[in-house]
């Protein structure tokens, strides 16, 4: 037993999502990512004096959308406050963000890890905007600054120290960025700056009550990143105290060439940002009509669909969560099963071949060119023993991809698919591979049973793959135990 | 209001201002000044008065999500005491890694 097994992590996530608005959160900036530097800039946004900020109202919609799907108690009545401080990627000399009123306040992320279902408790998801980009590598001399991002409208979507590993860190963010997705809030892009991560970590002696000096790990710019920063991150706390050391709280960057974390600075006396109300943006009451507006617009929750699949409609764990990774998926599977009750096959086909075909080809599940119809029909016919799931797979829709305006059952027929369950011609197969393998028959007479999928196979390949394997079975053992 | 001179500085720091002594002195008493101005505020009893956050009855003063209203990058840099074509410039933040 490792002396790690006497301590316990306490981790809590702050994730900055940024909300899919088309302009910026107070001004009509477009948010467009990848624009010439400084092409995306108006006097608000740049901080020239005289200028009138004006809230984004989908902003406001979109944060309260995360906050519903988070079960938030969503606040009524808000403003806007003023974080004061110098930064050369900060225009006005302050930040406007929601610290003293969060548009959201509570609820919970609901993650299954090896140990079971749990919820993560939030403490707040407040909107806020985005920081400019400083350039460090272009002028040997100066810093280069890059407005474009400033003003972008963000929620901070800050949990209770409620985590306790890396592992269950790493299911949160997938969840959390799951479900921003799903509602169209952010588009999770890690690697463009979409979705951020810091994390605060802090080690303590089990059964301690009080909480450990807390470290904030910045820079996790992946999920996998967010895992590996707090692994090293525990490891390395434990063995500074192991060692007769003391934590110093510290901000930390994570180095992902190796997957080790370095100190960037010392918490020195507490940041001074002299919060007050912003002056220049009016407060905003929420009204129930509002809000419900908002709830009655939002898509069944994966969670929802999570238990509608495994409960009623009777799917393993496992296929449930797999078709509820993506948004675009249920909708495909839900479209489907509107034409069939075969809810395991829609589950198979989805989770199997159209998820290979949509992977391979890179593209999203609502481009997948086969109506969901179509397969419902291609289900039919294999439920129908017209034609076995691996021709369907192989075959039937590779065709279907390539000429969507044909009905599954024409074209299995025009390309000679449809498997022939009719003895006579079945039986003559049979002869033909009994005949060819006398040796492997005496075998088989003389107990090597096993053999009986040779013969199927052979009798498959005599057929071209028409013949239907279920009547072939049935014919062999007849004929072989003759 | 007793104005000391660690708050002198600290609000110096914070504003990223420079002060001689003989201004901090200056400063010192100017403060001390407006502060016990103010503070003939503090005889009114406020009790059960909620904070006057804003002035004005304004409330929801939202506008719908429209791309418009931005500058091209020559105008945005005009004002600028340092930039080139592309960027606004200000002195190094951190150290150059490659330096």
């Amino acid at each position: 037993m490792s002396y790690h097994d006497k301590y316990e992590a306490v981790i809590g996530l702050e994730v900055h999502a940024q909300l899919m608005t088309q302009s910026k959160l107070f001004s009509g900036d477009s948010t467009a990512f990848g624009a010439e530097p400084n092409t995306h800039v108006s006097p608000i946004t740049l901080g020239h004096p005289g200028t009138l900020p004006k809230t984004n109202k989908e902003a406001v919609e979109l944060a309260i959308r995360i906050g519903l799907a988070c079960n938030c108690h969503i606040e009524r009545y808000n403003y806007f406050a003023r974080k004061n401080y110098f930064y050369p990627d900060l225009p006005k000399g302050y930040q406007v963000s929601q610290h003293t009123t969060p548009i959201c306040k509570g609820g919970h992320v609901t993650i299954r890890t090896a140990s079971g279902v749990r919820n993560v408790q939030l403490n707040r998801i407040h909107m806020e905007e985005d920081a400019g980009k400083s350039i460090h590598d272009i002028d040997d001399n100066n810093t280069c600054v890059d407005y474009n991002r400033a003003g972008v409208a963000l929620v901070e979507i800050v949990t209770e120290p409620d985590l306790s590993s890396a592992d269950e860190a790493y299911h949160y963010v997938t969840e959390l960025r799951k479900l921003v997705r799903w509602l169209g809030v952010c588009d999770g892009n890690m690697e463009e700056g979409s979705l951020r991560c810091d994390a605060n970590v802090s080690v303590r002696l089990k059964g301690e009550t009080k909480l450990g000096t807390k470290v904030e790990v910045k820079n996790l710019n992946s999920i996998r990143n967010v895992k590996k920063a707090i692994e090293f991150e525990i490891d390395r706390m434990i063995n500074v105290i192991e060692q007769g050391g003391t934590i110093t709280q510290q901000t930390r960057s994570f180095d992902a060439s190796n997957d080790t974390t370095f100190a960037i600075r010392d918490k020195e006396e507490a940041n001074d940002y002299r919060y007050f109300p912003e002056p220049d943006l009016p407060p905003f009451r929420l009204t129930e009509t509002f809000i419900n507006d908002i709830k009655d617009a939002m898509p069944a929750l994966p969670e929802e669909l999570y238990t509608l699949y495994h409960q009623q409609y009777g799917l393993s764990e496992y296929d449930a969560a797999q078709l509820c990774l993506e948004k675009e998926t249920t909708d495909y599977f839900n479209e489907v099963v509107k034409f069939t009750t075969n809810y395991k096959a829609a589950s198979n086909w989805i989770n199997g071949p159209v998820r290979q075909y949509v992977n391979e080809h890179k593209i999203a599940m609502d481009s997948f060119a086969v109506k969901p119809q179509q397969l419902a029909e291609v289900m039919q016919l294999i439920d129908e023993g017209k034609i076995n799931f691996s021709v369907a797979s192989s075959k039937l829709l590779p065709a279907l991809l390539a000429d969507g305006s044909k009905a599954p059952i024409q074209l299995a027929t025009e390309l000679n698919l449809i498997q022939v369950s009719d003895s006579n011609e079945i039986e003559n197969w049979v002869a033909e591979v009994i005949a060819k393998m006398p040796e492997k028959v005496a075998e088989y007479k003389k107990g090597k049973k096993g053999l009986i999928g040779l013969f199927v196979g052979e009798v498959k390949k005599a057929s071209k793959g028409k013949a239907d394997p279920k009547v072939v079975t049935t014919l062999l053992e007849q004929k072989l135990s003759g | 209001m007793k104005v000391t001179d660690e708050l002198i500085d600290n609000l110096a720091h914070l504003s990223r201002l420079h002060f001689s002594e003989s201004e901090k002195t200056a400063l010192k008493g100017d403060f001390e000044r407006i502060l016990n101005f103010v503070e003939q505020l503090s005889e009114i009893d406020t009790t059960g008065v909620e904070p006057l956050l804003h002035m004005g009855d304004a409330i929801n003063v939202l506008r719908e999500d429209e791309v418009k209203g931005s500058v091209t990058r020559q105008e945005a840099l005009l004002n600028a005491p340092l930039h080139d074509d592309v960027f606004f410039k200000v002195p190094k933040v951190i150290k150059n890694p490659s330096a």
